[in-house]
Order: C-alpha cells, then sequence, then structure tokens
C-alpha cells in the first residue's frame, strides 16, 4: 500500500472537489453496467420470471379445473350410488310386496285345497254311506224276506207289497235310530 | 504534508524509536498513477471503479445470460438480488406502474454502488472507490438528471418548476418562502447530499479501518505490543462493521434516487 500512495510532494485536493477524470471513470462504469443490464440482461430475467409466473398460474389453474372435475365426479357417483340405494329399497319392498302376496296367495290356496279335500271326503263318506245303507237296506230286506217266506212256507214275492213293508220297516227304524242319537 | 510524513510510512518506523504516529490524512486517498496516457492517468481508483462494472456485470452476465425457468445456484441469488431492487425499493416508493421502467437503473445503482464500497475490504485493492467524492458525484448526477428531466417531462415547464419549488396557493403569505427554500432544497443541495452521503461513509469508514491497521503497526514495539493487538481487533471491528455499512450505503443511495423519482412523478411534492 505504501508504494501506491502518493508522496506529500503533491498537494492533496480537497476532499469535496471532484477530480474530473474520476468523474468520466465513474459515468463509464454506470454506462457499462445499465448498458448490460438494461439492454440484454435484465429482458433477459423478466422474460423467464413472466414465463415462471404463467407456468406457477397455469398449473394452479389445471389444479383447479382439475379438482373441479374430481368433485363433479365424485357427485355424478354420490348421485348413482343414492339411486342405486333407493333402487334397493324399492326392490327389496317390492319383493316383500310380492312375498307377502305369495304367501297369502299360497294360503288361501292352502286353505281352498284344504276345504276341498275336506268337501270330497266328506261326499265319499256320504256317498259311501249311502251305498252301504241302500246295500244294507236290500241286504237286510232280502235276508229278511227270505226269513219271512221261509217262516211262513209261501213266498212273499210280491215285489210291490214286499219293498213297502220292507221300507215302512226300514224307516221306522232309522227314525228310532235317530230318536235314540 | 511535510518530507518526514513521507518518512512517516517507512515499515522500520515503531512506536518508542522516535518516531511519530504515521496519522492517515487526505494523502491517503490519493494514489500515483499506474499508467499514463497522454495527460490521462489511470489510477488504482479508476481501476476499481471499472473493475466493479466488470464484476456486476460478470456477476449478472453469469447469472442471467441463459436463464432458466428453474433456476440454477448462479441465477437463484442474481434473482434474489434483483428481486431485493426491484421488489423491495422500487415497487415500495415509486409503485409497480410507474416504477417498473427504472427497474433497471435502480438495479445498475444499488450494485455498482455496493461493489464499489466492497473494495474496501477485499485484500489487495482495500479501497472503497466510493470514498472518492468524484464517484459518487457521478452517480448522483445521472439520478439528477433522470428525476429532474422526469419533472419536466411530466408536468411540462411551469407545472415542473411549480412541482420542483412545491407551489401551493394553499400556503398563503409563507408561500414565497417555501418556494426559495424548496428551490434551493431540491435543486441545490439534495444532489450535493446525495454524493457526500456515499462519499462521507466510506470516506470515514476508510479512514478508521486505515487508522488503525497503521496503529497496529506502529505500536507493535515493547509494551505497545498490548495496544497493538487491541489496535488490530478494532481493524476486524471495523472491518465487519464496514462489510453492514457498505450494503446499507448502497442501500440509502437507491433508496434516495427512487424517492426523487417518485416525488418527480407525484402530483404534489
Amino acid at each position: 500500500m505504501n508504494a501506491l500512495l502518493l508522496a506529500a510532494a503533491e498537494e492533496p485536493q480537497p476532499p469535496l472537489i471532484p477530480h474530473l477524470d474520476e468523474l468520466v471513470i465513474g459515468l463509464i462504469a454506470f454506462v457499462i453496467v445499465f448498458g448490460f443490464l438494461a439492454k440484454k440482461l435484465l429482458p433477459n430475467i423478466n422474460k423467464v420470471l413472466d414465463e415462471r409466473r404463467e407456468a406457477i398460474e397455469g398449473g394452479i389453474e389445471k389444479a383447479e379445473s382439475a379438482q373441479i372435475e374430481a368433485q363433479s365426479v365424485l357427485e355424478q357417483y354420490k348421485a348413482q350410488l343414492a339411486e342405486a340405494r333407493h333402487e334397493a329399497a324399492r326392490l327389496r319392498q317390492e319383493a316383500t310386496e310380492q312375498g307377502t302376496a305369495i304367501i297369502q296367495e299360497m294360503k288361501a290356496e292352502g286353505q281352498r285345497q284344504r276345504e276341498e279335500i275336506i268337501a270330497a271326503g266328506h261326499a265319499q263318506i256320504e256317498a259311501d254311506r249311502k251305498a252301504a245303507s241302500a246295500s244294507l237296506r236290500q241286504d237286510v230286506g232280502k235276508l229278511a224276506t227270505d226269513l219271512a217266506g221261509k217262516l211262513v212256507g209261501e213266498s212273499l214275492q210280491d215285489t210291490a207289497r214286499q219293498s213297502r213293508t220292507i221300507d215302512r220297516f226300514l224307516d221306522e227304524l232309522e227314525e228310532k235310530a235317530e230318536a235314540v242319537r | 504534508m511535510s518530507a518526514d510524513q513521507t518518512l512517516a510510512f517507512d515499515p522500520d518506523c515503531h512506536i518508542f524509536t522516535g518516531c511519530g504516529f504515521p496519522a492517515p490524512g487526505l494523502h491517503t486517498f490519493m494514489y500515483e498513477p499506474i499508467a499514463t496516457w497522454g495527460s490521462f492517468e489511470l489510477t488504482k481508483p479508476m481501476l476499481l471503479a471499472i473493475l466493479s462494472s466488470v464484476v456486476v456485470v460478470g456477476f449478472f452476465w453469469a447469472a442471467f445470460r441463459k436463464p432458466k425457468l428453474i433456476p440454477g445456484k448462479m441465477q437463484m441469488v442474481g434473482e434474489a438480488g434483483y428481486d431485493f431492487v426491484r421488489r423491495g425499493i422500487v415497487y415500495e416508493i415509486i409503485g409497480k406502474k410507474d416504477g417498473e421502467k427504472y427497474v433497471p437503473l435502480m438495479v445498475t445503482l444499488f450494485f455498482l454502488v455496493w461493489m464499489m464500497n466492497l473494495w474496501s475490504i477485499i485484500p489487495l485493492a482495500q479501497f472503497p472507490v466510493t470514498s472518492l467524492i468524484a464517484f459518487p458525484v457521478a452517480l448522483a448526477l445521472v439520478v439528477y438528471v433522470v428525476w429532474v428531466s422526469l419533472t419536466f417531462k411530466k408536468h411540462g415547464f411551469v407545472g415542473g418548476w411549480k412541482n420542483i419549488v412545491g407551489y401551493d396557493k394553499s400556503l398563503g403569505p409563507i408561500l414565497p418562502l417555501v418556494v426559495v427554500l424548496e428551490f434551493f432544497s431540491n435543486l441545490l443541495i439534495r444532489p450535493f447530499t446525495h454524493a457526500v452521503r456515499l462519499f462521507a461513509n466510506m470516506f470515514a469508514g476508510h479512514l478508521l479501518i486505515v487508522m488503525f491497521s497503521l496503529a497496529s503497526w506502529y505500536l507493535l514495539n515493547g509494551l505497545g505490543i498490548v495496544y497493538a493487538a487491541t489496535s488490530f481487533v478494532m481493524v476486524i471491528v471495523m472491518t465487519a462493521f464496514e462489510l453492514f455499512i457498505q450494503a446499507v450505503q448502497a442501500y440509502v443511495f437507491v433508496l434516495l434516487a427512487a424517492s426523487y423519482i417518485q416525488g418527480a412523478l407525484s402530483e404534489h411534492h
């Protein structure tokens, strides 16, 4: 440093008086920096900063639209799900109703069949009873007639008389039986 | 300055050897020319001034020459510096819409002044260029020309003068006084203080560092070693402090430049 310090032989300038050469150099220094920055380097970076901002804003927009889409899809799904639930409930309800109807029908059918069977049984029994009664009446009549014939020794084959007598007898028997019952 | 003071820079000059303290002074800020072309003499501060341009341009060249959407390290640092001036100073003071045009000027001023200041603590350079009044004057002059021409461009000739002298009818009888004061304050004193503020800070800072450095060396003899150590600690402290002041002064210089331009653009001064 010592070597660079000005020898005292030269009187130092008052510190507030600018040296013209230095002032010019200062201006040149300014112009160099300003020229590079203003003409090339700062426009460069501004362009990139704008691009970056656009890229970021574009990204945000994309994300927003994606979110909106996701939201709408979600709502769609929710609606579909609700519909499906509703449908299922409706089907269940219908099935229950149908089941109840079928059970009712089956019950009615069963009842009907039972009654039919019972009726058929009753009719059968009645028919059998009638047949048995008729056959019994015939048999008893014949036996009684035969027996009477054998006892009196003569034939009582007079059909008209015979049947009337027997029938009257049997009716009396029945009346008795019913009176007893 | 007499002949014995020239001898005072003798490296063998220490305390207790009958040698006086080689106090730094105005001569500390004077350099012998490194090279001479005709009447032009290139000195170390001039070289450092040009080197400041080279460093600033070099830095931004490396950072912004091929900027990428996803920045590299250099670009990231450059963007941080650029953003600091653009958002932190210009947008804050002038506003985004009007200020955008002046961003390159402000970025240039900030980084150039800062670099010129920084030489103060860079080994081998160790001289703040801005401690020579001519350099702050050159930069303040640029700002002055910009804001004065802007005032007249924006408000016309009469309006421009009214803006500069703070003409306001509602002031009534004190208006003449205000006009005179504002005229001196804005048009004459403002550029002076703008330059001198930077100059004086860097001048004083450099003087302190030089004084403690010289004292450390001068006291390095016998009992003086204890004081030399103290002085050397002060060199380190002052160097750290200067690092801070250099940035602050660059910031203040640009802040003022921005506020002058803002004043030129605004309707009511």
